[in-house]
């Protein structure tokens, strides 16, 4: 399989304080699979996903590094191509859907808009898509909800719209950005599932961002564990789940609650590991420093 | 029938403050030093000729009842007479509120679009040095009041480079098949443009002056709103789907963003209406304001109090429309 997305040593800092948030990273997300993104908070996952979208803060910039998408470097596109390669093959799922739809605009023309402006189609044939593509996502009477404003929902129904809005135009890779953290613990299992369920029928691929192994365990095919802006570990779930590698990951995988033993103690990442872990970002900045 | 108990309050509370107005304006002018009847008469009049005028002015009354006698008068939709130019005040005042109406409207629309410009330039150059020379203009478009901008304005566009008329409502000479006092509004209606050309030739430069302060307040308003908007996570997400900047910040950000700024344009337009009484008198512009300032120099009392309760009038519906327009605009509201 080619893979749809690459990151080739990609490397961004604060513009104001030099301080480095990522550190060459490198990973890969094939056509049409599951690639997870693990991390403590503040690891540089969403890092990660927005400078794959084109949406960085403006605090920061990049300082190396490639953004393939089909083998076209984003970072060397020009700003007009690379926001219709992005908009035309990619989507984001967002983390907080209380937040992600415009609260003066009502749910239709936020599902059919990319379809109209980006995607040039006709206004009708969109709003049919955007019904067609709300039915999926289990959304009751569409044509209903696509003239209600986002106060008027709740936020597993705002969330499914927005996973709907992300897969209406076919993209070949969708972004998720942690996209149950900020809901209820009754409704993310559904959304996760959703989410799952819908990746496997379009064939789309997705870079899945969570801090929580669990959930990786479940829906992606591989994974990359990040830590401080570095990916310490690269490697398919089965292999991970069966040995980590890095004394961090096999931590990480010791701190989070399993199905089969729920209830048992969690250890928290110990200290050495942390210091382990720490001290070879710092040699690893060194380095690059005297190199750049 | 949340909406009734709204609409009634608002309704007592305007009466109230029309009221309050009316009693402050009737003391006022008449307690600062100078009377109308010393300067109607003729030097040497003697004591009787004043008390004569006095009574036919009502004036010889104590001033409770002076006012009582005003206000029941007003009730019946009687102003008084002008003591300067013997006609009912209330026809005065109001064959001059349209000359004022269309100037202060015009000068509205002009700092919006100004200030809004300014405002969504700035965000889509946040982060510039361009942005920080739209931050410099506006400190100085906020700083200077808006009768030094129309002296500027004069010696710029009246004399140095005059494009523009610098004093009347109309070139005199101009026959006018106007039926009302609306001018400009009813020229574009016969679609006799020469005429709105030449009006709008006078009413440039009063209306920009007036209209250069509130731009900046505008501008500087907006354009923080607007920068804490583009960064939120539905504009983020619209940037995602491939639109461009620009796009986002007048699709997205600016529908969310302009809501504080209402409030602003309301509470700053009655200031703006304030500052005609000056700028009219300035470009000579045939308007409320200028009448105004006519009516103080010669104590006319009955004129300065007609004047200033259509003032009030005015203040409180610009501010019921910023309300209205404000409920219309949130969705949230708009459906509560
Ligand atoms: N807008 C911003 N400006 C400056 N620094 C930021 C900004 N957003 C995030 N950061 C920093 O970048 C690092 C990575 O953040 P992020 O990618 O959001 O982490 P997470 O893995 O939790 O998604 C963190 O150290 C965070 O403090
Ligand atoms: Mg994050």
């Amino acid at each position: 399989m080619s893979a749809f997305l690459e990151i080739r040593n990609l490397s961004a800092r604060l513009r104001d304080t030099g301080e480095r948030v990522l550190r060459s990273v490198s990973l890969e997300v094939p056509v049409g699979a599951v690639q997870g993104l693990v991390g403590e908070s503040g690891a540089g996952k969403s890092m990660i996903g927005r400078a794959v979208l084109g949406v960085l803060p403006k605090a920061v910039e990049i300082v190396e590094g490639e953004i393939l998408l089909e083998g076209r470097d984003l970072l060397k596109a020009k700003p007009s191509e690379r926001r219709r390669l992005i908009g035309t093959r990619t989507a984001l799922i967002p983390q907080d859907p209380l937040t992600a739809l415009n609260p003066s605009r009502r749910i239709g023309p936020q599902i059919t808009d990319r379809l109209v402006d980006i995607l040039g189609w006709e206004k009708a044939r969109a709003t049919a898509r955007a019904a067609e593509i709300l039915a999926e996502v289990d959304i009751p009477q569409p044509e209903r909800v696509m003239r209600l404003y986002p106060h008027e929902l709740s936020g597993g129904m705002r969330q499914r719209i927005l996973i709907a809005s992300a897969f209406a135009a076919e993209p070949k890779l969708i972004v998720a950005d942690e996209p149950t953290t900020a809901l209820d613990v009754t409704v993310q299992k559904q959304i996760l599932h959703l989410i799952s369920q819908m990746q496997a029928r379009h064939g789309t691929a997705l870079l899945f961002v969570t801090h929580d192994l669990g959930v990786v365990a479940k829906i992606c095919d591989s994974l990359s564990v990040l830590y401080a802006g570095k990916v310490v570990e690269e490697t398919t779930v089965q292999k991970f789940f069966a040995a980590p590698q890095h004394p961090y990951s096999a931590a990480l995988l010791a701190a989070t609650p399993r199905h089969t033993d729920a209830g048992a103690s969690l250890e928290p990442v110990p200290r050495a590991v942390l210091d382990a872990v720490s001290a070879e970002i710092a040699a690893d900045d060194a380095s690059w420093r005297r190199h750049g | 029938m949340q909406f009734a108990r709204v609409a009634c309050l608002r309704l007592l509370t305007t009466l109230i403050t029309l009221i309050g107005v009316a009693v402050i304006v009737f003391i006022v002018v008449r307690v600062v030093p100078g009377n109308p009847i010393a300067m109607m008469l003729p030097p040497g009049a003697t004591d009787a000729d004043i008390e004569r005028l006095k009574a036919l002015y009502g004036l010889d009354k104590s001033i409770p009842q002076q006012f009582l006698i005003w206000f029941a008068n007003v009730l019946h939709g009687d102003f008084g007479t002008s003591i300067t130019t013997r006609q009912p005040v209330l026809g005065l005042v109001l064959g001059r509120l349209p000359a004022t109406l269309e100037l202060s409207i015009m000068a509205l629309v002009m700092a919006v679009l100004l200030g809004g410009t300014l405002a969504v330039l700035g965000t889509r150059l946040r982060r510039t040095r361009a942005e920080a020379g739209i931050d410099i203009a506006n400190g100085i478009g906020m700083s200077v009041p808006d009768f030094l901008w129309g002296l500027l304005l004069i010696v710029l566009f009246g004399v140095l480079w005059p494009v523009f008329q610098i004093s009347g409502r109309v070139t005199p000479r101009l026959e006018l098949p106007f039926t009302s006092q609306f001018y400009l509004f009813e020229s574009i209606l016969r679609l006799r443009f020469d005429l709105t050309r030449d009006l709008i030739g006078h009413m440039f430069m009063p209306a920009l002056a007036l209209a250069l302060p509130l731009a900046a307040i505008i501008a500087q308003l907006l354009k923080q709103s607007l920068k804490e908007t583009v960064n939120l996570d539905y504009a983020v997400l619209a940037r995602t789907k491939g639109y461009p900047e620009t796009s986002v910040i007048l699709a997205e950000a600016l529908p969310n963003a302009v809501l504080p700024t209402l409030t602003l344009i309301g509470v700053q337009f009655t200031f703006l209406i304030g500052g005609t009484v000056i700028v009219e008198r300035l470009f000579s512009y045939e308007g409320l304001g200028n009448m105004a300032i006519d009516a103080v120099i010669n104590r006319d009392l009955p004129l300065i109090q007609g004047i200033v309760i259509l003032f009030a009038l005015l203040f409180t519906l610009v501010n019921l429309a910023v309300d209205m327009t404000y409920a219309f605009l949130n969705p949230r509201l708009r459906h509560a």
